[in-house]
C-alpha cells in the first residue's frame, strides 16, 4: 500500500527507504528480545512443571497482593486526581494555580524515594494500606494530568446547555461531565495498574510481596532459570492485559469537539464555604505527596550524628562518584534511545501502512513490560550468548533504551510531526537536495522537540532503580542503589544526602522541561 | 409560551460595562432577533437571561416569575428555558434520541416518547434518532440542538448565534428550518445574531444593541427604512446619506426633491437613501440628478454602481441595480429616487457620537 503510493500523502519522500526499514526493524527486534527471551525460556517447562509451580499458594498470594493493590490503587488514585483537577480546573479554589502545579510535581519523585522518606517516618506503613497510601500519593499525578487537561478542553456549552435542560450541578457533572472525562480517566487508571504491575523498589522498601520482588529474590537466591521465567510470564501477562485495555480505551475516544469554534473558559463554581475544606483537603494532599518525601530527606540530612545503623556514612567524594555515575548514565541513555527513536519515528511520521504500524506497536510494547523483566531476561541473554555484555555499561544503556524508548518515540514523533511535509515540499521547490532539507527545515523544527524526548529519558533514567541494580557493573554506584543499599539496612540517615542530590536533580530536570515545553511533556512522562 | 420582560439591566467585566440599563420586551409567541457588532454585548444579555451570569443591576422576569434581580437569582435549570448554543454543543457521548431527550423527565426518556415528532418538527427524518452527533453535518446538529431544546416545551427559547458556524449553502437552509419548526412550536425566542440579514429575515422584531444599549427596536421593514440614525442605518445596510432641508413632507438636497416617510424631522437634516431606491437612466432626461459612473461591481443578477454627482460638490452615491440595467463605466446617468426616504436632525443629540 505504502510502495503504490498513488493518492497517498506521500509525494516527494514516497519511497520507504530500505535502509531506514531495515534499521527501524532491528530496533523493534532488539526491544522485543527481552520479551521474547522470557516466553521462549518459560515454554521449556513442561506442562506438568509448570502447573505445579504455578498453582502454588505462593503464586496464589502473589497474584492476590498484586493484583489487590493494583486495583485499590487506580480506584484511589482516580478519586484523588479527578477530584483534584475538577477543584484546580472548574472551581474557584483559592490559589488554585499554585495547586495545580504542585498536584503535579510528585511526578518528578521516584516511588522508592516516597516509599524510603515513609518508611523511615513509621515502619508501620509496611502492609496493605501503608503501601496503598504511599503509592497512590506517588501516582496520582498520572490521573490528574490526562483528566485536568481533558476538563481544559470541555466544551463550556455542554454543561451550559445540560443546566438550561433542567440538570443541576451534580446531574450535570454526573450526567454530562464524566461521561467526557471518561477516556482521560479510564486512560490515567490503566497508567497507573501498569506501572504498580511493575513497581520494585517501593514495595521491596515497604516490605510487601508483588511479583516484582518475588522475583527479585529468586534471581539474589540463586533461584533463576525457567521456574522465574514462569512468573515473569504471569507478569507480563497482566501488564500486557492492561496494555491492550488501554489501547482499547484510547481507540474508542472519539469523544472529541465536534466542530471548532471559540474556545471559552467555562463558568468555575463558587465553592462557598466547601472552600475550607476544598483547601484542607489539598493542603493534605500535598503534604503526603510532597511534605513528607522531601521534608524526611531534610530530616535525615541533619541527623548524621546520631544515626542508628549507618554502615558507612556518604563521604563528598563517594557521593559526587554516585552523582557522576548517575549522570553519565542518564546522559548515555538519553542520546542512545532517542538515536533509537530516530528511525521508528521518521518511519512513522512519515509513512502509512501495516509494516509501519507493526514495527510501531511493537515499540510501544514494551512500555508494558516490567523494568525487572527485561533486566533478568537481558541477564539470562548475556550469560548464554554474550558473556563480555554481561554486567557491562553497554548492557545497562541498551536496557535503559529498551525501557524508555516508548517515552522517547511519543516525543520524537510529535517533533517529526512539527516539521509538515509542506514545509519540506516548499524548501524542495526552492532547490534544496534531500540533505539540505534535513539540515535546514526537519531538525531546526524538530531540535526542540528531540531535546525533550532526550530530557525526559535522562530524568527517567536517573530516577531508574530496578534495571540499575540488576545489570550496573559491578563497582558502578548510581544515586539510585546508594539509596536503595543504605535503605535496605534501615541507614537511613546515610541515604538521605543520595536520596537528596537524587531529588533535586530530577525536580530540576522536570521543572526545566516544564518551563520550556509545558506541561504535556510531563504528561508524556507518565 | 410566555413573555421575556428585562429592566434595567446592567452587566461588566473586571470594571468594563457590557450592558448599560438594557430593557426590552418580548411578547409571547413572537422571535426577536438581537443584533448586534460583536462586543456589543448580545451574547452577554443572552447569558443573563440563561442564568449563566449574574446581572449587576436589572430585573429579568419570564412569563410573569422574575428570574433575576439585586436579590435573587434563579438557576439555569430552573428558568425552564430552551438553549442552543453556537455549535449546537450535542453530548457526543449521547446518540440524537438521547440527547433530544436529554431534558425530559426519566419515564419520558425511557420510553422515548416524542423523538420522532420532534425530529419531524426540525425537517430530520427519525432514522437520524439512532445516529451519534459526529455522524451529522453542522446544519443538522443545529436542527438537533434546537430539537432538544423544545422537547421539555420551555417557556422561552433562546439561540446564541446559531447559524454563525454554517457555511453560507447550508446557513440559508438551516435557518428556513429553525424559523418554521420554531413557528410551528409557536415558541416565544430571542435570537443573537451579528447578521443583519438573518436579524431581518428571521425577527417579527429586531432589536438593535450597540456598546451595550439597546438603540432601536421595531419590525424588520421599519428598522431597514427608517433606523434611528445614520450610524444603524449603515450597520443595518448599505446606505446613502446626503445633507439636505426637510420640510413638508419632502426633503431637498443635490438628488432633487424627495418624498420623506412620515414622523422624520424637519430643519436641516441628513437624508438616508437606500442604494436599490436609486434608479439610474441614460441618457439624463432634463432637471435630473446627473452621475458619472465610477465603478460597476457586477454580481450576476445585481450590480453595485459607484457614482460622482455633477453638482453639488461631486458627491459620491451607491446605487445597486438589477444585473442586466447596469451601465457602462465612464457613462453618465441620469438619477431618480423611488419610494420615501428617511432623514435624520443633524447637529446635537446625534446617539451615533455617545
Amino acid at each position: 500500500m505504502a510502495a503504490s503510493g498513488a493518492g497517498a500523502p506521500a509525494r516527494l519522500i514516497r519511497r520507504k527507504s530500505p535502509v531506514l526499514l531495515a534499521a527501524a526493524t532491528a530496533i523493534a527486534v532488539l526491544v522485543l528480545l527481552p520479551v521474547a527471551a522470557t516466553v521462549i525460556d518459560a515454554a521449556q517447562v513442561s506442562r506438568d512443571e509448570a502447573a505445579e509451580l504455578l498453582w502454588r499458594p505462593l503464586v496464589g498470594e502473589l497474584l492476590v497482593n498484586t493484583v489487590g493493590l493494583a486495583a485499590a490503587t487506580t480506584v484511589v488514585t482516580a478519586v484523588i486526581g479527578t477530584l483534584g483537577a475538577w477543584l484546580v480546573e472548574r472551581t474557584d479554589l483559592p490559589w488554585r494555580r499554585a495547586w495545580g502545579a504542585l498536584a503535579v510535581v510528585p511526578l518528578a519523585i521516584p516511588p522508592f524515594i516516597s516509599s524510603y522518606a515513609w518508611v523511615s517516618l513509621t515502619p508501620a506503613l509496611q502492609d496493605f494500606t501503608g503501601a496503598l497510601l504511599v503509592v497512590s500519593c506517588a501516582y496520582y499525578p498520572l490521573v490528574y494530568l490526562p483528566v485536568a487537561a481533558a476538563l481544559r478542553g470541555l466544551d463550556p456549552a455542554l454543561e451550559e446547555t445540560a443546566r438550561s435542560l433542567g440538570r443541576g450541578p451534580w446531574g450535570c457533572f454526573f450526567g454530562v461531565v464524566l461521561p467526557q472525562l471518561r477516556p482521560a480517566l479510564l486512560g490515567g487508571m490503566l497508567l497507573v495498574a501498569l506501572h504498580m504491575l511493575g513497581e520494585f523498589g517501593a514495595f521491596t522498601l515497604l516490605r510487601f510481596r508483588t511479583f516484582t520482588t518475588e522475583l527479585y529474590a529468586a534471581y539474589r537466591t540463586g533461584f533463576s532459570g525457567p521456574g522465574a521465567s514462569l512468573l515473569a510470564l504471569v507478569l507480563l501477562g497482566l501488564c500486557l492485559l492492561c496494555m491492550a485495555a488501554e489501547f482499547r480505551v484510547r481507540a474508542a475516544a472519539r469523544y472529541a469537539r465536534i466542530g471548532g469554534g471559540a474556545r471559552r473558559a467555562g463558568a468555575r463554581l463558587e465553592l462557598g464555604w466547601l472552600a475550607l475544606p476544598a483547601l484542607a483537603w489539598f493542603a493534605l494532599l500535598v503534604l503526603a505527596a510532597l511534605g513528607v518525601p522531601l521534608g524526611m530527606i531534610l530530616y535525615w540530612l541533619t541527623q548524621h550524628g546520631n544515626a542508628a545503623t549507618t554502615p558507612a556514612g556518604a563521604t563528598l567524594a563517594s557521593l559526587a562518584d554516585a552523582a557522576f555515575a548517575s549522570v553519565w548514565l542518564g546522559l548515555a541513555g538519553a542520546g542512545f534511545t532517542v538515536l533509537l527513536a530516530l528511525p521508528l519515528a521518521f518511519l512513522a511520521a512519515r509513512h502509512h501502512g501495516w509494516v509501519v504500524t507493526l514495527l510501531e506497536r511493537a515499540a510501544y510494547l514494551t512500555q508494558g513490560v516490567p523494568a525487572i523483566v527485561v533486566a533478568l531476561a537481558l541477564i539470562t541473554l548475556t550469560l548464554r550468548a554474550a558473556t563480555p555484555l554481561y554486567q557491562s555499561a553497554a548492557l545497562l544503556i541498551l536496557a535503559y533504551a529498551i525501557l524508555f524508548l516508548p517515552l522517547a518515540l511519543v516525543s520524537v514523533r510529535a517533533a517529526l510531526l512539527q516539521a509538515q511535509r509542506s514545509l519540506e515540499e516548499v524548501a524542495r521547490g526552492l532547490g534544496l537536495g534531500w540533505a539540505a532539507v534535513m539540515g535546514r527545515v526537519v531538525l531546526p523544527l524538530a531540535a526542540s522537540g528531540l531535546g525533550a524526548a532526550a530530557a525526559l529519558v535522562f530524568v527517567s533514567v536517573v530516577t531508574e532503580l530496578t534495571a540499575t541494580l540488576l545489570l550496573a557493573p559491578i563497582g558502578t554506584r548510581t544515586l539510585a542503589t546508594e539509596v536503595w543499599a543504605d535503605t535496605s539496612t534501615l541507614a537511613f540517615a546515610a541515604a538521605s544526602p543520595y536520596a537528596a542530590v537524587m531529588a533535586v536533580l530530577s525536580l530540576l530536570s522536570t521543572w526545566l522541561l516544564a518551563r520550556r515545553f509545558g506541561g504535556g511533556a510531563l504528561a508524556a512522562a507518565g | 409560551m410566555a413573555e421575556l420582560g428585562i429592566a434595567g439591566v446592567s452587566k461588566a467585566f473586571a470594571g468594563q460595562p457590557v450592558l448599560d440599563a438594557v430593557d426590552l420586551t418580548v411578547a409571547a409567541g413572537r422571535l426577536v432577533a438581537l443584533l448586534g457588532r460583536s462586543g456589543s454585548g448580545k451574547t452577554t444579555l443572552l447569558r443573563l437571561i440563561c442564568g449563566f451570569e449574574r446581572a449587576d443591576a436589572g430585573c429579568i422576569a419570564i412569563d410573569g416569575q422574575v428570574v433575576s434581580n439585586a436579590a435573587m437569582l434563579v438557576p439555569p435549570e430552573r428558568r425552564r428555558i430552551g438553549y442552543v448554543a453556537q455549535e449546537g454543543a450535542l453530548f457526543p457521548h449521547l446518540t440524537v434520541a438521547g440527547n433530544v431527550l436529554f431534558g425530559l423527565p426519566r419515564a419520558a426518556r425511557r420510553s422515548r416518547q416524542g423523538v420522532a415528532e420532534l425530529l419531524d418538527l426540525v425537517g430530520l427524518p427519525s432514522a437520524y434518532a439512532e445516529r451519534w452527533p459526529h455522524e451529522l453535518s453542522g446544519g443538522e446538529q443545529q436542527r438537533v440542538a434546537l430539537a432538544r431544546a423544545l422537547a421539555p416545551a420551555p417557556r422561552l427559547v433562546l439561540l446564541d448565534e446559531p447559524f454563525s458556524s454554517l457555511d453560507a449553502a447550508l446557513r440559508v437552509e438551516t435557518r428556513e428550518a429553525v424559523a418554521a419548526a420554531l413557528r410551528r412550536a409557536r415558541a416565544t425566542a430571542l435570537l443573537v445574531t451579528h447578521d443583519q440579514a438573518e436579524a431581518l429575515s428571521l425577527g417579527d422584531e429586531v432589536a438593535v444593541l450597540r456598546r451595550g444599549r439597546i438603540v432601536q427596536v421595531a419590525a424588520p421593514q421599519r428598522l431597514y427604512r427608517q433606523p434611528a440614525d445614520a450610524d444603524l442605518a449603515q450597520f443595518v445596510g448599505e446606505a446613502v446619506l446626503l445633507a439636505g432641508q426637510a420640510a413638508a413632507g419632502e426633503a431637498h438636497c443635490a438628488l432633487g426633491t424627495l418624498k420623506l416617510a412620515a414622523g422624520m424631522p424637519e430643519g436641516k437634516v441628513e437624508i438616508m437613501v437606500r442604494p436599490e431606491q436609486l434608479s439610474l437612466i441614460r441618457p439624463p432626461a432634463a432637471g435630473q440628478a446627473v452621475g458619472h459612473v465610477e465603478r460597476v461591481m457586477f454580481y450576476g443578477p445585481a450590480a453595485r454602481v459607484a457614482l460622482r454627482l455633477r453638482a453639488g460638490g461631486g458627491v459620491g452615491l451607491v446605487a445597486r441595480l438589477p444585473g442586466h440595467l447596469a451601465p457602462p463605466e465612464g457613462a453618465e446617468v441620469g438619477i431618480a429616487v423611488t419610494g420615501e426616504v428617511a432623514a435624520f436632525a443633524t447637529g446635537a443629540g446625534m446617539d451615533a457620537a455617545a
